[in-house]
């Protein structure tokens, strides 16, 4: 078989799985969930044949790099269907986020400015949920913006889903007046730093076109002065680091923030400065933000998925350095 | 002059920049206010022509039948569709429920997820091979690379569970992070923050003219 046509039948393979998740999302069909027993079972299986790589390894017999990627897939897309429930503590980090906002009076004034894009949706997506869940929920009201073209958008997909929720539904919040979605700006940086001056002049309208004046939750607020609370959901440049620099040096801001696993190291230095009240990493992060809301979701539930990846990578780490030493004294012998 | 006058803007602007950050008074607290503005114009240029940019070479790739053409007609086909779309759809065009909202939840969603989750098999593929115990330093990052994603997962602290709190991987992980980590962090942090004052510096100046070209 060519490799032309291997990849035309991936391809063909890809399109089927979609097309079969697709009708089954339109659909509504229910999710496929495997008991606690299958799931063990799973993992059980997962656990064991990685043991068997480890004696093949001891015997001297090296894994292809296929066979790790496909080991990958399976720990990271098979834990989607299963149904283990796992304890998860929550770290100071997390903590000084979750702290800070229930600090806020109702009514106080909280920015969240969205700096990415679908690709790290997975791991920004529930923190935003969350995040918002926990704004309408203690009647503080919401103020979303983007320096990442695509930021604004995900905002609605969170609105969306969190004021479709039935105890947030029923407080009936307006647009304009309990949140606004101020939409995207370009300039990097320094619409932060502009933001600084004048907020309108960075946002003379909200995400739909309406003017800036026109929305009573924001005619009054002048600059980050009248911003209570700032929480940045960041996954590159600008970000958090910018955020940081700017409003927090320049301006005093309360900032707290939500970063991908990638990203979240970086910006440590600046939690243990105090200039973060906390700090959201990856989807542990949010699957312990979660927790301390008491409002598992998406985080949690994919945190058994990260979990299983987590031991596969580590189990190959040690099979690495097993066929490593092997290789090692083997060399010894002939040397 | 084609060399003289950027290097003139770049000091201007730079200089200016450095002082308004000092001195709170008019004209220079109004300086950031009016360079974002140019900056803003600038980016929206930027994007434009980046478009058109692409679009020239995935036509010319396409035309001149190079490797792996038919990913460049994908990208022009996208590309026209998307707009075409956006501009149809007038100013409401990412409302729920318009064809530009269905192909970013349905096609840009999915797609831009996928390119990140690949680094799932990157990273699992690089530690197989990177993080062998070859030498001292090398056996700690290993240590440290194992603490951190054991102790980030709650299977973790399952393991650890007859452990005192304090002592478990998720407080070994969070110590790591807290710590040692940190501190590389802002070394790393204030190298590149010298750096960036004295590459800027001699921007400035006018020392450093690789941002202009070669002149010709």
């Amino acid at each position: 078989m060519t490799i032309r046509l291997k990849e035309l039948i991936a391809v063909a393979a890809i399109l089927v799985f979609c097309l079969i998740f697709y009708i089954g999302k339109v659909s509504g069909w229910e999710p496929i969930e495997f008991s606690t027993v299958v799931s063990l079972i799973v993992v059980g299986i997962l656990l064991a044949s990685l043991l068997w790589i480890l004696v093949l390894t001891l015997q001297g017999k090296l894994i292809e790099r296929r066979i790790v990627f496909l080991y990958v897939g399976v720990a990271v897309a098979v834990p989607l269907f299963m149904k283990l429930s796992q304890e998860m503590p929550v770290s100071p980090a997390v903590q000084g986020v979750y702290d800070a906002v229930m600090e806020l009076q109702p009514g106080s004034k909280v920015l969240i400015p969205f700096d990415y894009d679908p690709p790290t949706a997975p791991e920004l997506q529930p923190m935003a949920e969350t995040f918002l869940r926990i704004c309408f929920q203690r009647d503080l009201k919401v103020i979303i913006m983007g320096i990442w073209p695509q930021g604004p958008q995900q905002a609605v997909l969170a609105l969306e889903k969190i004021l479709a929720e039935p105890d947030i539904a029923a407080k009936n919040l307006k647009y304009g007046v309990d949140y606004v979605n101020l939409g995207f700006q370009s300039g990097n940086e320094f619409v932060i730093q502009r933001m600084g001056g004048s907020f309108k002049s960075m946002f003379r309208t909200d995400y739909g076109g309406i003017p800036y004046d026109d929305l009573p939750l924001v005619k009054n607020i002048r600059n980050f002065s009248n911003i209570d609370y700032c929480f940045n959901l960041s996954s590159g440049f600008p970000g958090t680091v910018e955020w940081v620099q700017i409003a927090v040096d320049r301006y005093g801001v309360k900032l707290g923030a939500g970063n991908t696993a990638v990203q979240a190291p970086t910006v440590y230095p600046y939690l243990s400065s105090g200039q973060l009240t906390g700090l959201l990493g990856g989807m542990s992060g949010a699957a312990e933000f979660e927790r301390a809301a008491n409002a598992r979701a998406k985080g949690t539930k994919y945190m058994l998925s990260q979990s299983v990846s987590h031991l596969v990578v580590i189990a190959f780490v040690i099979i690495g350095n097993v066929a490593f030493i092997m290789s090692g004294r083997k060399s010894a012998l002939k040397g | 002059m084609r060399r003289e006058v950027p290097l003139l803007i770049t000091a201007i602007v730079g200089i200016t920049f450095v002082v308004s950050y000092f001195i709170p008074h008019f004209p220079f607290n109004r300086m950031d206010a009016w360079f974002a503005d140019w900056f803003s114009i600038i980016a929206a240029c930027a994007i434009v022509l980046g478009a058109l940019n692409l679009i020239k070479l995935s036509a010319q790739k396409v035309l001149d039948r190079k490797e792996d053409w038919v990913y460049s007609l994908v990208i022009i086909f996208s590309f026209i569709l998307i707009t075409v779309i956006g501009f149809w759809e007038g100013r409401d065009y990412r409302d729920p429920g318009t064809a530009f909202d269905w192909l970013y939840n349905n096609m840009y969603n999915p797609l831009s997820a996928t390119m990140f989750s690949i680094l799932a098999f990157f990273v699992a593929s690089a530690s197989y091979r990177a993080f062998r115990a070859r030498n001292f330093e090398a056996t700690l990052l290993l240590i440290a690379a194992f603490l951190v994603m054991i102790g980030r997962v709650p299977v973790g602290d399952f393991f650890t569970s007859f452990m005192p709190e304090g002592y478990r991987f998720s407080d070994l992980a969070n110590w790591i992070m807290d710590y040692p980590q940190t501190a590389g962090q802002r070394a790393i942090m204030i190298g590149i923050g010298l750096g960036v004052v004295s590459t800027s510096l001699r921007v400035i100046l006018g020392i450093e003219r690789a941002h202009i070209g070669s002149g010709e």
